[in-house]
């Protein structure tokens, strides 16, 4: 179990829980950031924070301390996933059901 | 899109009925859904903005003419993720459902929209919105882009699954709006309907399972996130490019606003100008004439005179908003905005004050956070405006001799301006640290940046944005620009006095009520090194800065002493070059604009923060002036 901003850019991980203030945890669910969701960081903003991350379909820029707040556990199933969307995107190849599925941030890890 | 949108997914028609009762019809989304363009495409341009009362979240309202239903009323609400009561426009948004907001009427019908993108997140919204138990239409926007890129929905399904009709719609080519009259014609019908009992939704996770079921149940398959949006961030936002397009960004803003603005201002003046002269022989002369055209439109041209440069920002700035770079431009700003304690967000509206503060003002609302807002709304009129550069031009001109350094590259007059904007963004920079370590300290709110996907800007909601900014702009300061037009006009002109022809006659300057205040505040000033005329001008340039410029010139013109002079010579008379320069530091800090003050009062629904504000950059100002003033004395200058 690690948090969210551990992950480098391209690693994905699976939303355990927010340790956040309520109102602000509760803005985050309402954007996806709900456990068993399978995250991705995708990359930093210039000046190396914030970082923005790929959920649920959309791409949300956190900063640091609040991605610290957030627990994510390893992607099992998804780390593939998060490897087959990189080597996608470098060869622009065919896409399989799975990789639309994760593109669209439809993946939930439980299931 | 062909046919896609044609079909909303309606329960069996009935008969229709008068819909007599039907009067107020609410629109309600998620950010990003594309509510705005929704409301405009049903209002079309009959719709105005307000702020519900006693909160800062702004209230739009319009007549539904986009679907020929003059009669009904279209109140847009703020665009949230959910009813949760911690956010205001949440608050706002229930009592408005609940027909509890003072001064709204109680809504008849909702309007759900939802981005069909992004569908499962979006349908977190319409269980609660549902649960009021108001007939809702729900509405699944882009659909069209949805399908193109590979996504479907059973439209059928999910209305049988949330008990209520289900249109796909696509706002913005007009695809699929003909199931809103039909639903509005229809709903009186349903009304007596009992809804179907939805889960009571106690948190944020119920909410996503309860949603992705739905989402499951009506083969709703999201569509493939675009891989453009993705590869044209790799450039924007990359760690050399993105920092250096952001630069050229911020330069285009300065460009436009000198460049192509100001010509287009001044020609705008010229036309004024004449249209004032025009006007002249055609009303009688004697007061009446003089209160129309040198109290009422003198004052409504030294504001009008900057709107062309207000609307070629507001078409810059919609044109990165809508396109959606404006997101990707707050997080590359985020690390220097959160050193002096606030984020990236409020990035922007500092850009659009080095046009104006009024509209930089208005754009502070897409900050979330209403203490990071009220400390940017306080900061931004120290940024360097449009209207300082007249005054600025002026005092240089008459003052700074033209000496130029490494061979002619540098001017002292260029350095003199260049230190200005530098004083102006230092003070502003300086108090938004000093607001976020005292009275404005917040509890600290995460910055949470949604990066929408890249779109083009439409011509459409362009020119919708510029004539309701246009609209707001000229009647919010307009207001205000007549009143206090008229009040120095008739302070300039008191008391009347009787010529020996028994005709009427205005007073001398000195003699008039204005002159009189002039020597009245002459001590306070003086250690300024400011006589009485400059304080004149001073009282004047409240109403805006530039006034101060065409304040001076009257002056001059009407004292024989210096009516051969040009103003900048004549101006030696009053100023010393200790007096000039604070002359201009005060410029730099001051908050002379009626304008701003109203624009704030407006947007932080007091009088307090416009008093606040105006009392602190006027000390501040006069400290620096005086400091200037007296460091320039002992220097013999």
């Amino acid at each position: 179990m690690s948090v969210l901003s551990q992950l480098n850019v391209g690693e994905s991980g699976v939303l355990e829980d927010l340790d956040l203030p309520e109102s602000v945890q509760n803005h985050l669910m309402h954007m996806g950031f709900v456990p068993n969701a399978l995250v991705t960081a995708l990359r930093r903003a210039p000046a190396g924070d914030p970082t923005v991350y790929a959920i649920d379909g959309m791409e949300i820029a956190l900063r640091r301390e609040t991605a610290a707040a957030i627990h994510v556990r390893a992607a099992e199933v998804p780390e593939a996933v998060g490897q087959k969307e990189a080597a996608s995107q470098k060869t622009e190849g065919q896409k399989t059901e799975d990789q639309r599925i994760a593109a669209s941030g439809q993946f939930e890890a439980a299931q | 899109m062909s046919g896609c949108c044609a079909s909303p997914a309606f329960e069996p028609p009935q008969p229709p009925q008068p819909s007599g009762q039907l009067r107020t019809v609410v629109l309600i989304g998620p950010p990003n859904s594309g509510k705005s363009t929704l409301f405009n495409r049903l209002t079309g341009l009959r719709q105005k903005v307000a702020n519900f009362p006693g909160v800062t979240v702004e209230q739009r309202m319009g007549q539904m003419a986009g679907v020929g239903r003059e009669d009904l009323t279209l109140i847009d609400l703020p665009g949230i993720y959910s009813l949760d009561p911690y956010s205001e426009d949440a608050r706002v948004s229930i009592e408005v459902l609940r027909g509890q907001m003072a001064g709204t009427p109680k809504p008849d019908a909702v309007l759900l929209v939802m981005d069909s993108l992004h569908l499962t997140r979006q349908l977190m919204l319409a269980a609660p919105v549902l649960a009021m138990g108001l007939p809702t239409l729900v509405l699944l926007n882009m659909s069209d882009l949805m399908e193109e890129r590979g996504g479907s929905i059973d439209a059928l399904k999910l209305a049988r699954e949330l008990g209520a009709p289900v249109a796909k719609i696509s706002a913005v080519n007009g695809g699929g709006m003909g199931a809103i009259p039909l639903f509005l014609h229809q709903h009186t019908d349903r009304a007596g309907a009992q809804p179907l009992t939805l889960p009571i939704l106690g948190n944020a996770a119920s909410a996503h399972s309860w949603a992705a079921q739905i989402s499951r149940r009506t083969d709703y398959r999201a569509p493939l996130s675009v891989e453009g949006t993705r590869k044209i961030d790799n450039v924007l936002l990359h760690r050399i490019w993105g920092p250096l397009l952001f630069l050229v960004v911020v330069v285009g803003v300065f460009e436009v606003v000198f460049s192509i603005g100001q010509p287009l201002s001044d020609g705008f003046g010229g036309i004024l100008v004449r249209i004032g002269e025009l006007a002249r022989p055609l009303l009688p002369s004697g007061w009446v004439q003089s209160l129309i055209l040198d109290g009422a439109w003198k004052g409504i041209s030294s504001v009008l005179v900057f709107l062309p440069q207000i609307l070629l920002l507001f078409l810059f700035i919609g044109v990165l908003e809508d396109s959606g770079y404006l997101s990707r431009a707050a997080l590359i700003a985020d690390r220097g905005m959160r050193s002096i304690g606030l984020n990236g967000k409020a990035f922007i509206p500092l850009l659009s004050a080095y046009a104006c503060a009024v509209p930089a003002i208005m754009a502070t609302r897409t900050i979330e956070n209403k203490r990071d807002r009220l400390a940017t709304i306080l900061v931004t009129p120290f940024m360097t405006c449009s209207a300082r550069l007249p005054v600025y031009m002026l005092l240089i001109a008459a003052f700074v001799p033209n000496i130029n350094y490494l061979h002619g590259f540098l001017g002292l007059r260029t350095l003199v301006m260049l230190s200005l904007y530098l004083a102006g963004f230092v003070a502003a920079l300086g108090t938004a640290r000093l607001l976020k370590s005292s009275i404005l300290k917040s509890s600290e709110t995460p910055f949470i940046l949604e990066l929408p996907q890249y779109r083009m800007p439409t011509l459409r909601s362009l020119s919708l944005r510029l004539v309701d900014r246009a609209r707001i702009f000229l009647r919010n300061a307009g207001r205000v620009i007549l009143a206090v037009t008229l009040v120095l006009w008739v302070l300039a002109h008191l008391p009347v006095l009787h010529t020996a022809s028994g005709s009427y006659a205005a007073p001398q300057l000195a003699e008039s009520v204005i002159g009189r205040l002039g020597h009245f505040i002459e001590p306070a000033i003086a250690p300024l090194g400011f006589n009485w005329k400059i304080g004149i001008g001073l009282l004047s340039s409240v109403l805006a800065r530039e006034v101060m410029v065409s304040t001076m010139g009257t002056l001059y013109g009407s004292d024989p002493g210096t009516q051969a002079l040009s103003l900048q010579t004549a101006l030696h008379h009053d100023l010393s070059l200790g007096g000039a320069l604070a002359l201009m530091i005060f410029f730099a800090f001051a908050m002379q604009c009626t304008s701003t003050i109203a624009v704030v009062r407006r947007e932080t629904n007091s009088w307090k923060w416009p008093v606040v504000q105006f009392v602190y950059m006027l000390a501040l100002a006069w400290v620096a002036a005086f400091a200037v003033n007296h460091a320039v004395m002992a220097f013999g200058g």
